[in-house]
């Protein structure tokens, strides 16, 4: 199983770095959803069916949307070189990754190997919680009944996002 | 622990985007790469092994299932994803419509 | 915004009706199988935007459909909250109490208010997302103008 979802994160990464580097926009979106597509893969192998659906329609409206924003404007990507010397980049990019590597190492320390869930709520939220909440879906139980304020405070950020794009877009502004 | 690891430079991938990339829809694609790499991570540390989807079998009470904790806080961020995404890229044309780039080097330039 | 050609007409005709029913499944069906007001709520924007990209809508129609999708949207979060505070007014006194019977575990009818919280949520994420798309619609529309 850690093999098989490794491989799949390996092509996520390989997706990326396409993506980041193409020349053409269009191909550096569709190169984008490569990431989320897999993604549905890796959830449906770690047996989380509930996000993969969600995760799989989310993702072909998000390309919707994008290759729709692209397609009306330029597709060109303008390459320029650095305004920094190159050591100074290249030594800049070093320091950063080995200070990032370090904090990784520190905090995965405590972090039981894979496939050993070590987190003590994950019993208090299994056993017995078909009585507690009458749900069989033990997913829509935690969402709606342990951490319905999470479900409301997500709902209102979502609200907020739209009223945020609906602002965002009647505008008129300056020519 | 490779899993981590991956998942960790997948996360770096991704800034590393943001942080080189002068097109405005690349940073937007980055963005959601570091998003991707966080989701990924949070449904990997709730997998045991052996598990069953969070689905209770009430002929068999038995079973083990995975941590349905994770899953859920996941399952509300991707669609909050999603809003923001569609926030970024409105965001996005509506600086195209002034400007007529996607540079933000340009832009910094162009002001006013 | 113009419509697509005849094929993809036809096609969405006999799809987009059962890309609907299957969203309102899932949601119905939240508590019961993998799913749920997220997953089904963007299901049903899904077909909202395969209707409206397929077949195209006219200026004036599009400003109406999302105004109406915005109540929706705001109708929907409002039940959503006065549900959960129904909570604190009976049963336990907790905000989030469920409090009505739960039935027997595994029908469709059982589980209290999550089955309720589920239908809500999914009307909530659809007119969302129906509400976005439709504003970069309208947008591109305004400026071809």
């Amino acid at each position: 199983m850690e093999l098989a979802i490794s491989i799949i994160v390996g092509f996520m990464i390989l997706g990326a770095i396409y993506a980041i580097h193409a020349r053409d926009i269009l191909s550096a979106v569709i190169a984008g959803g490569i990431v989320g597509y897999s993604l549905v893969i890796c959830f449906l192998l770690l047996k989380a069916p509930d996000l993969a659906i969600v995760q799989i329609v989310v993702e072909t409206i998000t390309l919707i949307i994008m290759v729709a924003v692209v397609l009306d404007s330029s597709r060109v990507e303008a390459y320029g070189k650095f305004d920094r010397p190159a050591w100074v980049t290249a030594g800049t990019a070093v320091l950063i990754l080995a200070i990032l590597f370090w904090f990784l190492k520190e905090a995965s320390a405590p972090l039981a190997p894979f496939g050993e869930n070590s987190m003590r709520m994950a019993d208090a939220y299994v056993n017995g919680a078909v009585e507690k909440t009458g749900s069989i879906n033990l997913v829509t139980g935690v969402v709606f009944d342990f951490r319905g304020y999470d479900t409301l405070g997500e709902a209102t950020v979502l609200v907020t996002a739209v009223l945020g794009v609906l602002t965002i877009l009647r505008i008129k502004g300056k020519r | 622990m490779t899993v981590y690891w991956l998942c960790f430079i997948l996360f770096l991938t991704g800034l590393y985007g943001v942080i080189t990339r002068r097109n405005l829809i690349k940073i937007a694609i980055s963005l959601s790469v570091m998003e991707f790499s966080c989701f990924l991570f949070l449904a990997l540390i709730g997998y045991k092994e052996g598990g069953v989807a969070p689905i209770v079998d009430l002929a068999d009470p038995d079973k083990t299932y995975v941590d349905p904790l994770p899953q859920a806080m996941v399952l509300t961020a991707i669609v909050i994803g999603l809003a923001t995404t569609a926030m970024l890229m409105a965001v996005i044309i509506r600086i195209y419509r002034k400007y007529g780039t996607f540079d933000i080097r340009e832009i910094k330039n162009l002001r006013g | 915004m113009e419509g697509m050609t005849v094929i993809v007409k036809k096609t969405t005709q006999l799809i987009a009706g059962i890309i609907f029913l299957y969203g309102i499944y899932i949601i119905l069906h939240g508590h019961l199988t993998p799913g749920g007001g997220f997953a089904g709520g963007v299901i049903l924007a899904g077909s909202f935007i395969l209707l409206i990209l397929a077949f195209g809508s006219d200026f004036l129609n599009l400003i109406r459909e999302e105004r109406g999708s915005t109540l929706y949207e705001n109708l929907a979060i409002l039940v959503f909250l006065l549900l959960a505070l129904t909570g604190l007014l009976a049963g336990g006194k907790i905000f989030f109490a469920n409090w009505l019977p739960h039935g027997t575990p595994g029908e469709l009818v059982s589980a209290g208010f999550l089955p309720l919280y589920n239908i809500f949520i999914g009307i909530e994420v659809a007119a969302s997302i129906l509400t976005i798309f439709l504003a970069l619609v309208i947008f591109k529309e305004e400026i071809l103008k």
